[in-house]
C-alpha cells in the first residue's frame, strides 16, 4: 500500500485543500530490483489536460474500433473494406491504394515515417506520444475509469483493497473484472476486423464459424488488453516499454516537458492562506500532484523515466493554486531551458527550429517526397521474365538457337486486360508463346498470368555466346508498355 | 550439518548458512513466477507421457492416449493428397493424350504431374531440363529419331527403345566396322559425306567417295540425302543436331558401332495415367510436333 487510505482537510479559511498522504513509488530508498510491484491509486483530477485527454481518448478508440466499418467500392470481386491486410490473398487495401505483396515496401516507408514523425514530436513536444496517444495510455485510461465508476475513487479504493473480504468487496471485484475482460474482448475482436470483411466476420464469430486463427487472435489480444490495461499498467512503460530509454536521444534542453518549477515552489511546507510565510515557497505539499499521477510517481523529484508527461500533475496543481490564490503554473510545460531561465529571472524562449527539429523535419519531408514519387509514378502494370536455366539453350535442327522464357504479366488493375508481346531490337528473331498468341495474351483483372515463350534467332545473328535481349509488354487498351531486360545464349563461340 | 536460520539485517532475507571468510551468501528465494512456470511444466511433462508416445521399451515404445505417430500421418496425408488427385488421374487415363491437350484442366493438371514424374524417372538421362548429353536425346529440339507427335512420345515411353518388351520400337543399325563390312578408310570417307549433308567439308574428294558408299549402306534407313525416317527410327543426318556428336571422330565411332542406345518400356513400371502426363509434358519442353 502506497500511503494511509485517508485524506484530511487542510482547513484554509472558508475553502479547504484536499491533502493527501502520497508518496512516490519509486522514491530512492524505496528502489529494489526484488521490489513487489506497489499498486497505484490514481486520483481523479479536473482540468484542461484531462479534458484533452478524454477527447484524445474518445478519438483513438473510435479510430481503432470503427476504422474495418468503413466501406470503399473498388468493384466486383473486390473486397469493399477500406481499409484490410487481405494475408490469403496478399493483398493490403488503403482505400484507392492497392498494394501488392512485391510492394510492402510501401508499408516499411509508412512505418518509417511514423517512427521519424514520432522522433519529431518528441524533439518538439517531449513525451506526448506516451502521455495521449500511446494504446496503452488510452487503454489504462479506460480501465482506470472503469475502476473508479465500480470501486469509487482513490480513497475509495484504497479502503476496499484493505478491507475484509465480503459480498459487496467481491460483488465490485468480479463487476470491474468482467467490464475490463469486455473492453479486452472488444479490443482483440475489432483487430481481426482489419484481416477480413468486417461484417462478415462479425456474424462469423458469433455463430463460431470464424477460422481459428481468429478466435486464438482474439484471445491473445484479450488476454494482453487485460493484462497491460488492467494489471501491469505503469510496469509496461517502465519496464517493458523500449520508447523510454530511446527517447533519451531525441530530447534535449528545448524539448517540451512537464517540469516543477522548483525555483518558486521550494521550501515546500503547508502554511495558511493570507498569512504569507517569508520561509516557504509557493508549494504547499498537498501531494496532489503526488495522488493524481497514474505513474505513481512526485514530478517535484525532477525528470524521470517514469515520467510519461500526462500533465494531469499540472491539472491538480492549477487546482490547488486557484484554491490558495497563488499564480497557476507551479507545475506546467516547459522546457528545461526555459526552467533554467526563470530560475535567473530571465525571459523563457520558444526554440522549435533547431537543428534536431530541422533534420528530422527534412528527412521526414525526403521519405515523404520519394514514397509519393514513388506511389504516383507506380504502374499498374509489371512484368517479369524468368530465363530457363535448364537448358540453357537449344539447337534447332536448322542450327538456329532456340531460348526458353517465362514472362509474367502483373495486372494490378480492376478489369482483364488484353497484351502484346514483342522484342526490342531483334531482328529476324522468332518468338512463340506456347498455347497463346503473341499479340492477344489476356491477364485477368488483379491478376499475374506466365506464359512460356520461346525467341529462336538464327545462329548467324549470333555474334558472342550471349546478347542482351528486351522484351516488351504493351497494354492494349491504352498503348502503356512496360519493358524488361534478359539474356539471349548460345553456345561458345 | 545444522541448519540455523539467520536472516541478513541488510536485506532482509535469510542466508544460506553457508560462510567464507566472513562473507555469507543470501538464499534469495526463486521468484514466484519462475516457480509456477517451472511446477507447470512439470504437470505439462507428466501429462505429455501419459497421452504422447514417450518412452522406449526393449521392442516397442509407449503409445500414449492419444496415440499419436507422425508416421501414421504421413500416411493419411500421402492417401488424403491420392483421394483428391484421383479424379484427375481417372479422366487422365481415360483421355487420349491429345484430349489431355485440348482441356485446360487436365493439361495444367498433367504438365505438374508430368515435371515431377519426369524427374523421378527420366531425368536420370535425359537431365534434369530435358536437355539430355551424348547419348541421350534432347527433348527440347525439334529434332526426334522416333517422332515427336503426341502419340508417337506416348509410344516411345510406353514401350521403350529396344527394350524388353515385344513390342518395343527397335531397329539395327550394323557395326559398319566390327562386323567387317567396311573398311576404315570407307567409313572415314563416309563421316566426310555425312557431315558434308549439314555444313561444308574441304576435302571434296572424300565427300564424292563417302557419297558413293552412303548409297550403297546408308540409304535404306537414312533416306537419300540423309533425312532420316521416323518410322524406322533412323535420325536425320542432315540437320545440325548430334546425338552422340557432331565431330568427326564421333560420327566415326557410331559408324564403326552402330551404336543402338536403350530406353526402358514404362508400362512396365509406371501406371497409364503417368506416362500420359509424361507425354503431355515433354511434348510441351518446345519441340513437340
Amino acid at each position: 500500500m502506497v500511503d494511509q487510505p485517508r485524506a484530511k482537510a487542510y482547513e484554509d479559511d472558508e475553502r479547504s485543500v484536499e491533502r493527501s498522504e502520497a508518496f512516490s513509488v519509486n522514491r530512492t530508498e524505496r528502489r529494489s530490483l526484488y521490489k513487489k510491484r506497489e499498486k497505484i491509486f490514481p486520483k481523479m483530477v479536473s482540468g484542461t489536460f484531462r479534458r484533452l485527454k478524454w477527447i484524445i481518448l474518445a478519438v483513438t478508440l473510435s479510430v481503432y474500433y470503427l476504422t474495418p466499418w468503413i466501406r470503399w467500392d473498388r468493384g466486383p470481386n473486390l473486397p469493399d473494406q477500406a481499409i484490410l491486410l487481405d494475408l490469403p490473398a496478399r493483398r493490403f487495401y488503403f482505400f484507392f491504394i492497392e498494394i501488392w505483396p512485391q510492394e510492402v515496401y510501401y508499408l516499411t516507408g509508412l512505418l518509417i515515417l511514423a517512427a521519424l514523425g514520432l522522433f519529431l514530436v518528441t524533439t518538439l513536444a517531449g513525451r506526448v506520444w506516451c502521455g495521449y496517444s500511446c494504446p496503452q495510455t488510452v487503454w489504462t485510461d479506460l480501465f482506470v475509469a472503469v475502476e473508479r465508476l465500480i470501486e469509487g475513487d482513490r480513497s475509495a479504493q484504497m479502503r476496499l483493497e484493505s478491507a475484509p473480504w465480503s459480498a459487496a468487496k467481491i460483488a465490485k471485484k468480479i463487476s470491474k473484472h468482467a467490464i475490463w475482460l469486455i473492453i479486452a474482448a472488444a479490443t482483440g475482436g475489432a483487430w481481426v476486423f482489419y484481416f477480413a470483411d468486417a461484417p462478415t466476420i462479425l456474424h462469423d464469430l458469433f455463430t463460431l464459424q470464424a477460422a481459428p486463427v481468429a478466435y486464438i487472435t482474439i484471445a491473445v489480444l484479450t488476454g494482453t488488453t487485460y493484462l497491460f490495461g488492467g494489471h501491469a499498467r505503469e510496469q509496461v512503460c517502465i519496464y517493458m516499454c523500449p520508447w523510454p530509454r530511446i527517447q533519451a536521444a531525441m530530447l534535449d534542453e528545448d524539448s517540451l516537458t512537464v517540469t516543477y518549477r522548483d525555483f518558486r515552489g521550494e521550501p515546500r511546507g503547508p502554511r495558511r492562506k493570507n498569512k504569507p510565510d517569508e520561509s516557504l515557497g509557493d508549494c504547499i505539499d498537498c501531494n496532489q500532484c503526488v495522488a493524481v499521477c497514474p505513474m505513481g510517481i512526485d514530478i517535484r523529484d525532477g525528470q524521470q523515466l517514469e515520467c510519461i508527461t500526462c500533465a494531469l500533475c499540472i491539472d491538480a496543481c492549477d487546482n490547488v493554486m486557484d484554491r490558495v490564490n497563488l499564480p497557476r503554473g507551479l507545475i506546467a510545460y516547459d522546457t528545461l531551458a526555459n526552467v533554467d531561465l526563470r530560475a535567473h529571472g530571465g525571459k523563457a524562449r520558444v526554440r522549435l527550429l533547431r537543428p534536431r527539429s530541422l533534420f528530422y523535419l527534412g528527412v521526414i519531408l525526403l521519405v515523404g517526397a520519394v514514397m509519393l514519387i514513388s506511389l504516383m509514378s507506380r504502374s499498374v502494370l509489371d512484368i517479369n521474365v524468368l530465363r530457363d536455366r535448364n537448358p540453357l539453350f537449344v539447337t534447332l535442327s536448322d542450327g538456329s538457337i532456340r531460348n526458353g522464357y517465362t514472362v509474367k504479366i502483373l495486372n494490378k488493375d480492376y478489369g482483364e486486360k488484353q497484351f502484346r508481346l514483342s522484342l526490342e531490337d531483334m531482328e529476324g528473331a522468332g518468338l512463340q508463346v506456347v498455347g497463346s498468341d503473341p499479340d492477344s495474351l489476356t491477364v485477368k483483372s488483379d491478376r499475374l498470368a506466365g506464359f512460356r515463350v520461346f525467341v529462336t534467332l538464327p545462329l548467324s545473328k549470333l555474334d558472342d555466346e550471349s546478347r542482351p535481349i528486351t522484351f516488351v509488354v504493351t497494354d492494349l487498351s491504352n498503348g502503356n508498355d512496360s519493358r524488361h531486360d534478359s539474356v539471349f545464349r548460345g553456345p561458345d563461340q | 550439518m545444522a541448519r540455523i536460520k539467520e536472516t541478513d539485517a541488510v536485506t532482509g532475507v535469510d542466508t544460506t548458512g553457508h560462510e567464507w571468510d566472513g562473507i555469507k551468501e543470501l538464499n534469495t528465494p526463486l521468484p514466484r513466477w519462475w516457480l509456477w512456470t517451472f511446477y507447470a511444466c512439470c504437470i505439462w511433462a507428466f501429462g505429455y507421457w501419459l497421452v504422447m508416445p514417450a518412452w522406449p521399451l526393449v521392442s516397442d515404445f509407449t503409445r500414449g492416449y492419444f496415440g499419436y505417430s507422425s508416421r501414421a500421418n504421413l500416411t493419411e496425408q500421402i492417401a488424403e493428397a491420392q483421394a483428391r488427385q484421383s479424379g484427375y488421374l481417372e479422366r487422365i487415363a481415360a483421355a487420349d493424350v491429345e484430349g489431355i491437350q485440348q482441356d485446360p484442366e487436365l493439361l495444367g493438371f498433367a504438365m505438374a504431374g508430368g515435371r515431377s514424374a519426369f524427374a523421378v524417372n527420366c531425368s536420370q538421362c535425359h537431365g534434369q531440363g530435358a536437355a539430355g548429353s551424348a547419348g541421350y536425346p534432347n527433348l527440347n529440339d525439334d529434332d526426334w529419331i522416333w517422332g515427336g507427335s503426341l502419340d508417337a512420345i506416348h509410344q516411345t515411353v510406353v514401350y521403350g527403345i529396344r527394350s524388353d518388351h515385344e513390342d518395343t520400337r527397335v531397329n539395327d543399325m550394323p557395326a559398319f566396322l566390327r562386323d567387317e563390312i567396311l573398311t576404315r578408310d570407307e567409313i572415314s570417307d563416309t563421316a566426310e559425306y555425312v557431315l558434308s549433308l549439314s555444313g561444308e567439308r574441304p576435302d571434296q574428294a572424300a565427300v564424292e567417295r563417302g557419297a558413293a558408299i552412303f548409297t550403297d549402306n546408308c540409304v535404306a534407313c537414312h533416306q537419300e540425302g540423309g533425312v532420316g525416317n521416323q518410322d524406322l527410327g533412323a535420325p536425320n543426318l542432315s540437320d545440325g543436331i548430334w546425338l552422340y556428336g557432331a565431330d568427326k571422330a564421333s560420327v566415326v565411332a557410331s559408324i564403326n558401332t552402330g551404336r543402338g542406345g536403350v530406353m526402358p518400356a514404362w508400362n512396365q513400371r509406371l501406371d497409364e495415367a503417368t506416362i500420359k502426363q509424361l507425354a503431355v509434358y515433354v511434348h510441351s519442353l518446345g519441340g513437340g510436333e
